[in-house]
């Protein structure tokens, strides 16, 4: 994201300018502009290379006036009117018409904070770039992209000559018309305009400087366009739309004018807690048991959200489904009841619609909570299936593809995945094992009980820890099968380490360098085994592998409660803390993941067999491979 | 058992777990390790004995290839198995290549049951032998990949089969003059090479380097029981190379005039570390504590889907061992013939693919089996 806002010289390979620049250098001075620079290189050879202009002549730099450009060229297409200088744009950023990728990338580009996006949103937009696919979804943007092709051609040669023609603005200036463009865009999304691209037509026949004050309106005119839905099919769009319309995944929420844009579409009112610990301010932390009564009384009123989604978010704020499987599967059979009671509204195609509200399903689940990497990737799968049905289906064939899709995931890739790591993991456990395990991970559950059930001597220490107590709930569910089991806290776990064979652990994902990102605590316990010399394996279906790379545990957390801290449940005698939550010389830090490197993992078990660490980028090439074939 | 607490004493007591768990042959010697000293020219009477059982035995077990067959695939790969300049794994194919010769299938399927059948007698035999396992899975591979597409012609389809299977036999020499010719550049002139175990292929990768003139030193372990330090000697002096051969004790003492270890391997496991003769391990931890580069030669057909977590954690392969002396009842003997090096210890593998560093093995075996 951040190379958006350096615009780079591809031109002229010798001089490369990188940041904003008032210099008059004819080489460098037409900076191809920098999202269409990298996935179109027959720019380069379009752009001017200098000869043409003269050394006095300096074009403003592309990297904000370029929003105009393109913005314009959509306008000026439609309207047929052609000042040669926006076609250029046109017809470099568009050779194959698909015209609303750009704006809503530019508008990406000129607000995007740095930092925040997956990698895959970075590929996705690229993608969105090269697609050569699907005009937009409203009508009237349809016929921007049909305008041919032929024409721009044209003009781009007219562009070249009064490109001179355009004069250099000031660095105040430009920030100031990327601060008005920002508060337009704030306007346009909450009028939640429809899109007269009449107006834009007006537009059009302006000169760039003039047409300064209104790029703000045919900014927001595109923007409106491209909001009510997914512009385009593919999968990689969605991503745009998801920004558009929820908090991004991974939105840093120590950016006020994202969070109170955030906080505008939000279903659920969270309060933002105010006692916040300072190194975690990029994440978002609210006050918990605020909203579950609110949401409640809402049920019934909720018109746009499906009661089977309503139902799982409820879930997840109160924290009845906890746990990378049982979270997505819930969420996805949820999702199944979102197509079985689907209908296409008129006027409008089932992928896209349909797309459309998974996206705006997904914004309330991360309202209510921040999305697991599970679910990510189930997600990714869903809206990948969706983009991918044939348009030849009629509604209701494509509505039960889209349910069996639905349904062969959670088969293959949750439930039959956890048969086979545990086929593979119980060759692992020896009579007289005494084996770790830390929380209450499904898979590491599973396995136990096989082997138990094969007879295998052994017995189980299971590692707890405050506040969520999981360990007790899977201590239960073994003590009832009959397997020995010791239980602690894990403040005993280098006491107890010496007399243990192998530590079992689950993950909520598994990261391309071999990182393991898990219950908090997991850390803990895998790097005092590797201490002590005992083998850990880490038990994890394939498709909660991520190809993200983390080194720490602070960059992307979730944080709970802080009151789950600083009360002891049934202890009222040494809740010290009770009451202390809002003091200023306190912070209480839940944290509810963290991240273990791959030194001190020995094994990881997938369905995919047992692999070192070092092969997880691997694993995921070859099942992004499987997953585009299907 | 590996045990950490001090009650192993009242387990012995109690019931000593069985040493051996190999059914096949009677006396749990591990057929592997019997081939490999054979090879060595290192006969014991007691594993005369077992040859001679070991032939005998197959025939009542293998009753899976049906009643008119007298073709039987132990025979075949005992056959190919004695010739000492070939690869176990390549043993396994070419008698899998016999059975597909006198095959009486009509359809790929029944083909391919068959060719289970023959490679899961094969494995069930020797479970001790990793590279047998590991050819016959991946020649097992290869059909199931070749009868996924559709031939026509089963004969054609058969004869492709057959093909591959003879290729592969060609591939194990050409696969020693490719990992030596890799190694080539590691080796330079002036420098001191520790050697353990006798690998044919690190054997042939000396051999190349003396052909090219380069001037080295070799220092080999005395390798008991098999006593392969004084084989290896006894061909390295053949090709003037200077040797010096070492108490298996003397590797710490002589590690710091080394410059590279070289090894075989048995089997190369998916975690990148590989299995070898007992005493790879303890000179792969010295080299490393001293800094010395530890390569690995092995072919590809050696990468087995293993995943061994520490030294006890494969199926034990055992072999007798002689003292000179006579030892008392009581005494316990280490009996192991091999020992796991884990990856960490390794610096680089030289493979017919190429070199490689550790980790890449669970790529390619990804690759192969997914």
């Amino acid at each position: 994201m951040e190379s958006r806002r350096n615009p780079r010289a591809v031109v002229d390979p010798k001089v490369r300018q990188v940041g904003f620049f008032t210099s008059s250098q004819p080489d460098s001075t037409h900076q191809p502009d920098p999202i269409a620079s990298e996935s179109h290189p027959v720019a380069s050879s379009i752009s001017p290379s200098g000869n043409s202009l003269s050394p006095v002549m300096i074009p403003p730099p592309r990297h904000n006036s370029s929003d105009t450009f393109l913005l314009r060229a959509a306008a000026a297409a439609a309207s047929a009117v052609s000042p040669s200088s926006f076609s250029y744009s046109t017809r470099r950023d568009f050779p194959d018409g698909s015209m609303t990728a750009s704006p809503g990338r530019v508008s990406r580009a000129s607000f995007s904070k740095p930092s925040s996006s997956l990698p895959g949103v970075g590929m996705d937009s690229m993608a969105a770039a090269k697609s050569s696919s699907v005009p937009a979804s409203g009508l009237t943007t349809v016929s921007v992209v049909n305008m041919p092709p032929g024409l721009s051609e044209k003009e781009s040669d007219q562009k070249k000559n009064s490109k001179p023609l355009k004069e250099k603005t000031t660095k105040a200036e430009r920030r100031a018309l990327q601060e008005a463009q920002r508060a337009a865009k704030a306007a346009a999304k909450a009028e939640g305009g429809k899109a007269p691209l009449v107006s834009s037509g007006s537009v059009a026949s302006t000169n760039v400087k003039a047409a300064k004050p209104a790029k703000p309106s045919s900014q927001k005119n595109d923007v409106a366009v491209a909001a009510p839905g997914p512009s385009e099919k593919k999968g990689g769009q969605t991503e745009k739309d998801r920004k558009k319309d929820a908090p991004h995944p991974r939105m840093q929420y120590d950016d006020e004018s994202r969070v109170v844009k955030a906080k505008r579409r939000a279903v659920v009112k969270q309060t933002e807690a105010k006692n916040r610990v300072e190194l975690f301010r990029h994440l978002p932390q609210y006050e918990h048991g605020t909203q579950l009564p609110d949401l409640e009384t809402k049920f019934f009123q909720l018109d746009p959200m499906h009661p089977a989604v309503y139902k799982v978010g409820l879930q997840y704020l109160s924290g009845d489904i906890s746990g990378g499987n049982a979270r997505c599967i819930a969420m996805l059979q949820a999702f199944q009841e979102v197509v079985k009671d689907y209908s296409t509204p008129s006027e409008k195609t089932l992928n896209r619609d349909m797309t459309a509200k998974i996206s705006s399903y997904v914004s309330f689940l991360i309202e209510c909570r921040p999305l697991s990497v599970s679910m990510g990737n189930a997600i990714r799968f869903v809206k990948n299936r969706i983009a991918k049905l044939p348009i030849t289906l009629s509604e209701s064939e494509a509505k039960a593809a889209l349910q069996s899709d639905i349904e062969r995931f959670i088969n293959e890739k949750i439930i039959m995945a956890d048969t086979v790591i545990v086929k593979h993991a119980v060759t692992k456990i020896r009579d007289g094992d005494v084996l770790l395990t830390y929380g209450s991970p499904t898979a590491v559950e599973m396995v136990l009980l096989h082997a138990h059930e094969l007879k295998k001597k052994f017995r189980v220490l299971v590692v707890d820890s405050r506040p969520k107590l999981e360990g007790q709930l899977l201590l239960r569910r073994l003590i009832k099968r009959g397997i020995s089991c010791t239980y602690t806290h894990i403040n005993a776990v280098s006491y107890i380490m010496h007399e243990v064979t192998k530590v079992f652990l689950g993950a909520s994902s598994v990261l391309s360098n071999g990182t393991v990102y898990s219950r908090v605590g997991t850390a803990c316990v895998a790097m005092v085994a590797s201490a002590f010399r005992v083998p850990v394996l880490v038990c994890c279906e394939a498709y909660k592998f991520h190809e993200r790379v983390q080194l720490d545990s602070i960059c992307s957390n979730e944080l709970g409660d802080p009151n789950a801290i600083s009360k002891v449940h049934g202890r009222e005698d040494i809740n010290y803390l009770d009451g202390l939550t809002n003091n200023a010389n306190l912070q209480f830090l839940n944290l509810m993941y963290d991240a273990t490197p791959s030194d001190y993992i020995s094994m990881i078990i997938t369905d995919y067999g047992m692999v070192p660490p070092t092969s997880v980028p691997v694993i995921v090439r070859e099942y992004q491979k499987e997953h585009s074939l299907v | 058992m590996w045990r950490r607490s001090a009650s192993f004493i009242l387990d012995r007591s109690s019931n000593s777990p069985p040493m051996a768990d190999t059914t096949q042959n009677p006396d749990a010697i591990s057929a592997y390790y019997q081939t490999r000293a054979a090879h060595h020219g290192v006969i014991t009477s007691d594993w005369l004995a077992q040859a001679q059982a070991a032939v005998e035995q197959p025939d009542s077990t293998h009753s899976g290839l049906g009643p008119n067959k007298s073709f039987n695939v132990i025979d075949e790969f005992n056959g190919w198995r004695k010739q000492p300049d070939l690869a176990e794994a390549v043993a396994a194919i070419r008698a899998m290549a016999a059975v597909i010769r006198a095959s009486e299938a009509t359809t790929m399927m029944e083909l391919e049951i068959e060719l289970k059948k023959a490679s899961d007698t094969l494995k069930s035999w020797d479970k001790t032998s990793i590279s047998l396992t590991a050819g016959c899975d991946l020649f097992i591979r290869y059909v199931t990949r070749t009868s996924a597409l559709e031939y026509e012609d089963f004969n054609s389809a058969k004869s492709r089969l057959l093909e591959r299977a003879e290729k592969f036999g060609e591939i194990s020499c050409k696969a020693r003059k490719i990992i030596a010719m890799l190694s080539q550049d590691f080796i330079f002139d002036g420098c001191t090479i520790l050697v353990h175990g006798l690998s044919r292929v690190v054997l042939e990768v000396l051999k190349t380097a003396a052909q090219n003139n380069k001037l080295f030193r070799v220092l080999c372990t005395e390798g008991r029981p098999d006593g392969t330090g004084v084989l290896l000697s006894n061909e390295l002096s053949k090709l003037d190379i200077p040797v010096k051969l070492l108490l298996d004790s003397a590797v710490a003492y002589s590690m710091d005039e080394v410059d590279m270890v070289f090894v075989g391997a048995d089997g190369v496991v998916e975690s990148g570390g590989i299995i070898n003769m007992m005493g790879t391990y303890q000179i792969a931890l010295v080299a490393h504590s001293m800094n010395k580069p530890v390569y690995v030669a092995a072919e590809s057909y050696k990468f087995a889907r293993l995943y061994p977590l520490d030294q006890k954690d494969m199926a034990p392969a055992l072999r007798p061992i002689e003292f000179g002396v006579k030892i008392p009842a009581k005494v316990e003997v280490e009996r192991s013939a091999r020992d796991y090096t884990p990856p960490q210890y390794l610096t680089l593998l030289f493979t017919d693919l190429g070199v490689l560093s550790p980790s890449v093995v669970s790529d390619e075996l990804i690759q192969l089996y997914l």
